[in-house]
């Protein structure tokens, strides 16, 4: 029986059709544009958990673009990494959805949002599937030039000087990508990534291989925000729209950043050490830098920012120690991040919603007003910060263990030391928000309207239970498989081609 | 060789006035410069000395001309309407900043810090 693999494409397809019709009908059926995205939604998260069921049963799967074989014609690849990303971005963007819903409505043009919303996840999931490296970059750019739109989204004169900053940026980032590209094909002649790695297995690493990854670090960095890089990053997850936040710093920076990098550095490149100590180093860089920035900060949504960029730092640390255990570590806790990050901004939502201040010294005692959301901050909260029993906790645990294994006890000292600012910075958050007394401004505030509080609730047991995903059978199927198509490196050419054939 | 030093000396002009000039429109032309330059490179990989057009009526005795390799064609096709829309997403963004903020100079475009 041949796998049905037709379900790749279908992960790009469906976005972008839903995309062009929303942008057709959205004027004349106001109602269509939600209902759209959210069915879209849905159908995308039962297929990316059908894929997980589909890597178990057949292995790898791949899918040709228009019957071409592979290297000659484009494919899609499902391996391990492929599906644990399919499921995380689609995870949250339909809780996002959800939560949309409610939130939109402060906006005019709905349509448009909705228009930008599913292509930003067209591209995403394109990245994903991928199995060819021009591809990727064209996905990658569709993402970007539709985020670019969601932050500028409001027109507010912060909203769109943040978008600007983003749009160069990114730019930039995306411009040294595509010339590490050209430089890529010129050296080896083909796109297929596998077949890349193929024919790069087979001759000498020289100076064209360094001068490509550094292109490559520095564009992925530039989209994953890793410190040096991370100067666009506040301002524009800050100016964003509550969900979009939600969405860019869930899932976006993850999609375009670190999973296109561990794509490129260990599946065609190959890593060497050199290269994970550079990734070990940016990643700790992050992770501290990111933290002391954010811990000053008092506009919420700022501070959220921040810690993205810290949080990015604990994945890319686990993903540079290179043993299987720093890796399942650094993808588990990209799935981790995504999710308490998501529900730590849509909480920032419903109060900048409810309140219309972002200002943490303009709350307080908002918990009395907002119990459900004061509840699901403090859950998120104690997730990022690691406290045990929330899943944070056990994947910052395996970062941790991996370095220690791996000898890294500077970098172990380094994430410990992070995770303690991480507590301390969130203590603020809740201490200022929800605890003390009720400013008397906000006698009047009410709780969010319910798809916003169904969709806290959802990512709030999501944060709880996530833990549950290191029981041995579910680590097997899903973060196990994950890791193994990273640290099998460019093992991942044979499968990929001989697979098609 | 020279032609693809001066292909990334280009590069890193466009990504200079993107990174360290003041005006928005110099900005955007700045990316503009680097992503010509990004084009070229491709145009150049696909070239061949005294290479023909690639089209290959039937195959000639003793083996295939020279051709230029036709790929790189058509992926600076895709990267030029890429580059088109982030253009024009910019140039409409610095339209809405003048409106907002009556001015094109991004040192007093500072609402952001910290």
């Amino acid at each position: 029986m041949t796998p049905p693999s037709y379900i790749l494409p279908l992960c790009v397809a469906l976005p972008l059709g839903g995309a062009f019709v929303t942008a057709l009908l959205g004027r004349k059926f106001p109602a269509l544009a939600p209902l759209l995205a959210t069915v879209v939604a849905a159908i995308l998260l039962g297929i990316s958990l059908l894929s997980v069921k589909l890597l178990l049963q057949h292995g790898v799967v791949v899918y040709t673009v228009g019957g071409w074989p592979p290297p000659v014609g484009i494919s899609m690849v499902l391996d391990g990494l492929t599906a644990f990303m399919l499921v995380t971005i689609n995870l949250v963007v339909f809780l996002v959805v959800i939560f949309c819903l409610d939130y939109v409505n402060q906006f005019t043009a709905r349509w448009n949002f909705y228009v930008l919303f599913l292509m930003t996840l067209a591209g995403m999931n394109g990245v994903i599937v991928t199995g060819d490296l021009f591809n990727l970059f064209v996905f990658l750019e569709v993402a970007a030039v539709a985020s670019y739109g969601l932050v500028a989204f409001g027109t507010e004169k912060h909203a769109l000087e943040a978008a600007f900053k983003y749009a160069v940026m990114g730019s930039v980032g995306s411009l040294c990508i595509l010339l590490g590209i050209a430089v890529l094909y010129a050296s080896t002649s083909t796109l297929n990534m596998a077949d890349m790695a193929r024919v790069l297995a087979m001759s000498k690493p020289g100076a064209l291989t360094t001068f490509v990854t550094v292109l490559f670090l520095m564009g992925f960095g530039m989209k994953a925000a890793v410190v040096p890089f991370h100067a666009w990053l506040p301002d524009a997850h800050s100016s964003a729209p509550a969900p979009i936040s939600a969405m860019l710093s869930g899932v976006l920076i993850k999609a375009l950043g670190v999973y296109a990098l561990c794509r490129v550095i260990f599946n065609v490149l190959g890593a060497s050490p050199r290269i994970l100590g550079v990734l070990l180093f940016i990643g700790a860089l992050s992770m501290v830098v990111g933290v002391f920035l954010a811990i000053g900060q008092w506009d919420l949504k700022r501070l959220l920012a921040f810690h993205s960029i810290s949080q990015i730092g604990y994945v890319i640390l686990g993903i540079g120690l290179g043993t299987p255990l720093g890796i399942m570590g650094g993808l588990f806790h990209l799935l981790n991040h995504s999710l308490f990050k998501s529900l730590l901004f849509l909480d920032s939502g419903v109060i900048e919603y409810a309140t219309g201040t972002r200002d943490l010294k303009a709350m307080g005692g908002l918990r009395a007003k907002l119990p459900l959301t004061g509840a699901t901050t403090l859950a998120a909260s104690m997730s990022i910060a690691g406290i045990p029993p929330f899943n944070g906790f056990w994947s910052k645990l395996l970062i941790i263990v991996a370095a220690v294994q791996a000898e890294r006890y500077g970098y172990a000292f380094w994430a410990v030391l992070a995770s303690v600012l991480t507590l301390a910075s969130f203590m603020k958050v809740m201490r200022y928000a929800f605890f003390g007394q009720l400013n008397s401004r906000w006698n009047s505030v009410t709780e969010a309207p319910f798809f916003m509080k169904l969709s806290l609730v959802a990512f709030a047991v999501l944060c709880v239970f996530g833990g549950l995903l290191l029981l041995p059978q579910a680590r097997e199927a899903f973060l196990g498989l994950a890791s193994e198509a990273i640290t099998n490196g460019t093992e991942y050419v044979n499968m990929a081609v001989t697979q098609a054939r | 060789m020279i032609a693809y030093m001066l292909c990334l000396v280009l590069f890193c002009l466009g990504v200079y006035g993107a990174l360290a000039k003041r005006n928005v429109i110099k900005i955007v032309l700045g990316l503009a410069i680097a992503e010509c330059a990004v084009n070229l490179m491709f145009v150049l990989i696909a070239y061949r000395v005294h290479g023909s057009a690639p089209i290959l009526p039937r195959v000639a005795e003793g083996g295939a001309p020279v051709m230029v390799d036709p790929l790189p064609h058509a992926l600076v096709l895709t990267a030029i309407v890429i580059g088109l829309a982030t253009t024009a997403l910019m140039v409409a963004l610095a339209m809405r900043i003048y409106q907002q903020y009556g001015t094109y100079d991004i040192s007093e475009i500072r609402e952001l810090k910290g």
